[in-house]
């Protein structure tokens, strides 16, 4: 377990290494003066030279990345040029937001998905099945930007039972919170539970025909004991990798999310920044999320290693 | 040892019975050791439906199992032994039409709910399987799969089922047993997860066990050991155990008695000491005959000497039942009356020697030892 | 990720028995070390070699597959319609005439027109061509550059393999549209710079689908021959190992169109891909948006373009897996 867990956690370090680099060269490769880009709107030329001292660009490149570093671990993520205020503040403002809807999203995607997953494959052949699929096929080629479009078309304008637009936070008011999350969580939650659906059809298809299952069928287990306690078990590896692949999707569907249904989450924040060319706030947002990405993977990794005893103990592939 | 006849019965249910070869053998059974069978299957078919039409796997075999004793069922892979077990067992797929009767203690298992099923399965009649790579579960700890059986059948909290796996893994050899119990299959080589799954299977103290190829996927070395443990365990516990193989060797080993299955039927049934010595079925002598054997290649016919015979030919496809001897297109001794007719399964009615087992029986027309002089048959 | 162990070995058949159970050697309980050997060999050769796609037999069995059929019917004729889209679109679809904006679907109009009047239907039509473009673009980038690290990852192990995976994990750490985002703030948005960011994403696919192709076919007997034999590494994988693994990569490509197609109508949609006044199905849904409740159709058919355009690679895809990839690597 250590072992997996060291040579993970070294895999992270790496990348997360990497990533700020590609972060860090992604702005200095900009076209013109960094400096100006960074600066915003602003083009006094004394403004300028402050901004050039205070992301030291008037050094060597090296040291450029060292002090960025630097700064970054210390959660300095640089000032925004339209609001003047840290970054860091505009993330962890935003961020709350963003999480909820992303956990809400999987936690239906989870619940419908194995659900679904497991139906689909106990009952094969059966309209069950036929059902699930067809969902799962529409819930795949249904961009989520568009199933936004028709559900705020369908439940906030023709019959209005859920709000279009806005955020109220969770403390100030629990159940309008949820009532205008209810829409944002089903675009993005659907096609992350069709992709969660089909891999646990798959691999429950496969687990149901392996030799173990036929053994505990042997051993006069109830139909929920073999399917939950063995099939589904087994299972479960796959799903969970498939669902930390899926990740990425998680975030890149929150962002168009909370630009349909006008959520101030980080998505939003991102998207804004590029189209005031706000390039500290872009290059803030880009590495916290990356950074975010792969500590997440890690987890989900270490997670799934306590599922599988053979990832954990180190054994035979 | 030699037990009951599972041909009187057998041979009723085919049309053709000598009434005075199903008289002898069931004054044969009379004469034998006293008691019921544990398990006795009868006529039991299994057919499946495919593109091409109706598979008959299994074609009304039957046989008795003792208490403590080791019936081998043996023949080809694809002879429908395996689909057999399955049956009795009644974990064939939805898609199987199984037909005739299992009676377990006198119980009929065949057409019996599933539910009732579940609380025999794993208790009553138990049955490990030919890949123990793959039988055993590999995200579930060796103690918790024993368990289950446990808190399943026996209502055993968790740590008593603990304390019982612990007991069970010793009593299959497995040394440091405290501590093997945490560990996952991937860790054990496949002989130790084939005395798990041995475990498992003998939890309960089953009536029966139905070893299906236990040894096939095990090195040499390993498949002894445990043959040995199942011996041991019929004679310990008492317990039935019907093992299906193809391995000769391993009947010679450790079975009683012998059926031997060609393309879904019984053809021969004797004691294994008997059928060794005196095969009747050419079939079942032309799988001895492919065996290779030391001191047997001096008595090979010049010629032959170095080469192990086989059986030429190949077996039938299945798909059809055809009211003939099924062997028939592989066999030398073959003539009209074998392709006109399914030969029953009766009392075989050789040169009775010494030792010959009263309840030696085989479906054939010609059966070898009784118009012709031995060394004279088999294959060409 | 397979939960599954090595395939069982064929019974042998009594013909083949060996008759050594009956004189035991070694002690009985020896703990079977031996046993694990089976781990290796037999896994490989599973799928010996897969047959290169014929193109005659490919079409019969997709064509018994009907969904399948109807995906690729579909998905042909949405990239007929890509390539001739300025010969059968009956309007110029920047044309803007206000008299008749915002006209529900008629006969002048059969989707409608939108806030400037343009006609929606030909503006649909040149939007097809705009996905299709990212489409075919993205999927030729990310070959480009996942195929041939694939095969070096693959193909070599050890230092390159590990090299090649930091770099995926460093490309998926960052998530499509934030890459998007990425690019489009130090480039500036346009449909090249979305088609560069959609193609990267599906780089590490591509990758991971040519390794485990590689991987599979270096070890299977008669490609280790041919190393064995003094082939060299370009022969190797030129000849031997890139036409085995096109089957899986085929499938990897078909798949990828649709993702693309929702890339590009996605970024267009945010404003980084494609720039009003240029046609593009992910525009017109954005333009779309404050009409939501006074013009629907605005709204709803760029949208069920996008899903039949997906859907029907979708479809295809699946099918085109059932045939040519049974073990579902690209899964």
């Amino acid at each position: 377990m250590t072992r997996y867990a060291l040579r993970r956690l070294g895999q992270s370090a790496v990348t997360l290494v990497l990533v700020s680099i590609v972060v860090f060269l992604g702005v200095r490769a900009m076209p013109g003066d960094t400096a100006r880009a960074l600066a915003g709107e602003e083009t006094n030329p004394k403004a300028l030279e402050a901004i050039r001292h205070q992301y030291g660009l008037d050094q060597n490149i090296a040291v450029q990345y060292g002090r960025y570093v630097e700064q970054a671990v210390t959660g300095d993520l640089g000032t925004s040029a339209r609001t003047g205020l840290p970054v860091v503040d505009a993330i962890f403002e935003a961020l709350p937001v963003t999480l909820e809807l992303a956990l809400l999203s999987l936690l239906l995607a989870v619940v419908v998905g194995i659900g679904a997953g497991v139906v689909a494959a106990v009952r094969r052949g059966r309209p069950a099945e036929w059902f699930a699929n067809t969902l799962a096929l529409l819930g795949l080629s249904v961009p989520n930007f568009w199933l936004g479009i028709v559900l705020i078309l369908g439940f906030a304008i023709a019959v209005p039972v859920f709000a279009a637009s806005g955020f109220v936070p969770f403390g100030t008011d629990p159940l309008e919170n949820l009532r205008r999350m209810v829409l944002p969580v089903v675009v993005l939650g659907s096609g992350l539970a069709a992709i969660v659906m089909r891999q646990t059809r798959a691999a429950m298809l496969e687990s149901l025909s392996a030799d173990y299952v036929r053994t505990a069928r042997a051993k006069g287990l109830a139909p929920h004991q073999v399917v939950g306690g063995h099939a589904l078990r087994n299972s479960l590896v796959t799903v969970v990798t498939v669902l930390g692949l899926q990740l990425g999707h998680l975030i890149s569907g929150a962002v168009v999310t909370e630009q349909i249904f006008v959520l101030p989450g980080f998505g939003k924040l991102m998207i804004d920044a590029v189209f005031t060319r706000d390039y500290a706030m872009v290059q803030g947002v880009v590495l916290f999320t990356a950074a975010g990405y792969i500590l997440v993977n890690l987890a989900v990794d270490l997670l799934y290693s306590v599922i599988d005893p053979r990832i954990r103990l180190g054994g035979a592939p | 040892m030699n037990g009951t006849t599972p041909a009187a019965s057998d041979a009723a249910s085919t049309a053709s019975t000598p009434s005075t070869a199903a008289a002898a053998s069931t004054a044969a059974a009379g004469g034998a050791v006293a008691g019921e069978p544990v398990l006795r299957v009868r006529d039991l078919s299994v057919t499946f439906h495919a593109e091409e039409g109706e598979v008959h796997a299994v074609d009304r075999i039957g046989f008795d199992v003792e208490s403590g004793e080791v019936l081998a069922v043996v023949g080809e892979s694809g002879c429908g032994k395996s689909v057999a077990s399955l049956a009795v067992m009644g974990l064939l797929p939805g898609t199987a039409r199984v037909s005739g009767s299992v009676l377990l203690r006198g119980r009929e298992l065949a057409g019996a709910e599933e539910k009732s099923l579940r609380r025999v399965r794993g208790s009553e009649l138990s049955m490990i399987f030919q890949e123990p790579m793959t039988s055993l579960n590999p995200v579930l700890s060796v103690g918790r799969q024993i368990g289950e059986v446990l808190r399943r059948h026996q209502g055993l909290d968790r740590r008593e089922a603990k304390e019982r796996a612990v007991e069970l893994l010793d009593s299959v050899g497995i040394p440091a047993p405290r501590r093997r119990i945490h560990e996952y299959p991937h860790q054990l080589s496949g002989g130790m997860r084939q005395r798990v799954m041995i475990a498992i299977a003998v939890a309960c103290d089953p009536a029966v066990l139905i070893a299906d190829e236990p040894t096939t996927a095990l090195d040499v070395t390993v498949q002894a050991g445990i043959l040995d443990l199942l011996t041991s365990l019929r004679e310990r516990l008492g317990t039935a155990i019907v093992l299906i193989t193809h391995d000769l060797g391993v009947v010679a080993h450790t079975a009683d008695r012998v059926l031997v299955m060609y393309a879904g039927r019984a053809v021969e049934h004797a004691r294994a000491d008997e059928l060794f010595a005196r095969p009747r079925h050419p079939y079942t002598r032309g799988l001895l005959d492919a065996v290779p054997r030391p001191g047997t290649r001096a008595a090979a016919p010049a010629g032959e000497r170095a080469r192990l015979r086989e059986i030429p030919g190949i077996v039938p496809g299945l798909s059809r039942q055809p009211d003939e001897c099924t062997f028939a297109p592989r066999c030398s001794r073959a003539d009209e009356e074998c392709t006109a007719e399914r030969p029953a399964l009766t009392r075989s009615a050789g040169t009775d020697g010494d030792d010959a087992d009263p309840g030696h029986t085989v479906a054939c027309f010609h059966p070898l030892g009784a118009t012709a002089a031995p060394g004279e048959e088999a294959a060409p | 990720m397979s939960t599954q162990s090595p395939q069982r070995p064929e019974s042998t058949g009594s013909t083949e028995s060996t008759g050594n159970a009956g004189s035991p050697q070694g002690p009985a309980g020896a703990p079977a070390a031996g046993t694990d050997a089976y781990a290796g060999g037999a896994a490989g050769a599973v799928r010996a070699g897969a047959a290169p796609a014929r193109p005659a037999g490919l079409l019969r069995q997709l064509r018994r597959n009907r969904l399948a059929f109807s995906g690729a019917v579909i998905a042909a004729v949405f990239v007929l319609v890509a390539l001739a889209a300025p010969l059968i679109a009956p309007y110029d679809p920047a044309r803007a005439d206000f008299g008749s904006a915002l006209a529900p679907p008629g006969l002048d109009h059969w989707l409608g027109t939108d806030d400037l009047g343009r006609d929606q239907l030909s503006r649909v039509i040149h939007g097809a061509r705009a996905s299709m473009q990212v489409g075919v673009l993205a999927v030729a980038l990310a070959f480009a550059a996942g195929v041939p690290l694939g095969l070096l990852a693959g193909y070599y192990g050890r230092f390159a393999d590990s090299l090649v995976s930091r770099l995926t994990d460093t490309l998926l750490a960052f998530p499509f549209l934030v890459l998007a985002v990425g690019l489009a703030a130090v480039l500036g948005p346009s449909l090249l710079n979305a088609t560069i960011a959609i193609g990267v994403s599906l780089v590490p696919q591509v990758i991971r689908v040519t390794r485990a192709e590689t991987l599979r076919l270096k070890h299977l007997d008669y490609i280790g021959a041919t190393i064995a034999g003094g082939g060299g590494d370009g022969t190797v994988l030129a000849r031997h190992i890139l036409p085995n693994a096109a089957s899986a990569l085929l499938v990897q490509a078909t798949v990828g169109v649709p993702t693309a197609i929702i890339g590009e109508a996605l970024l267009s949609f945010l404003g980084l891909g494609v720039q009003p006044p240029e046609p593009s199905l992910g525009v017109m849904l954005s333009s779309a948006q404050p009409y939501i409740a006074a013009a629907p159709w605005m709204a709803v058919f760029p949208g069920l373009a996008i899903v039949a355009a997906t859907l029907a690679f979708n479809l295809f895809g699946d099918g085109l897996r059932d045939v040519l990839d049974p073990r579902g690597v690209t899964r």
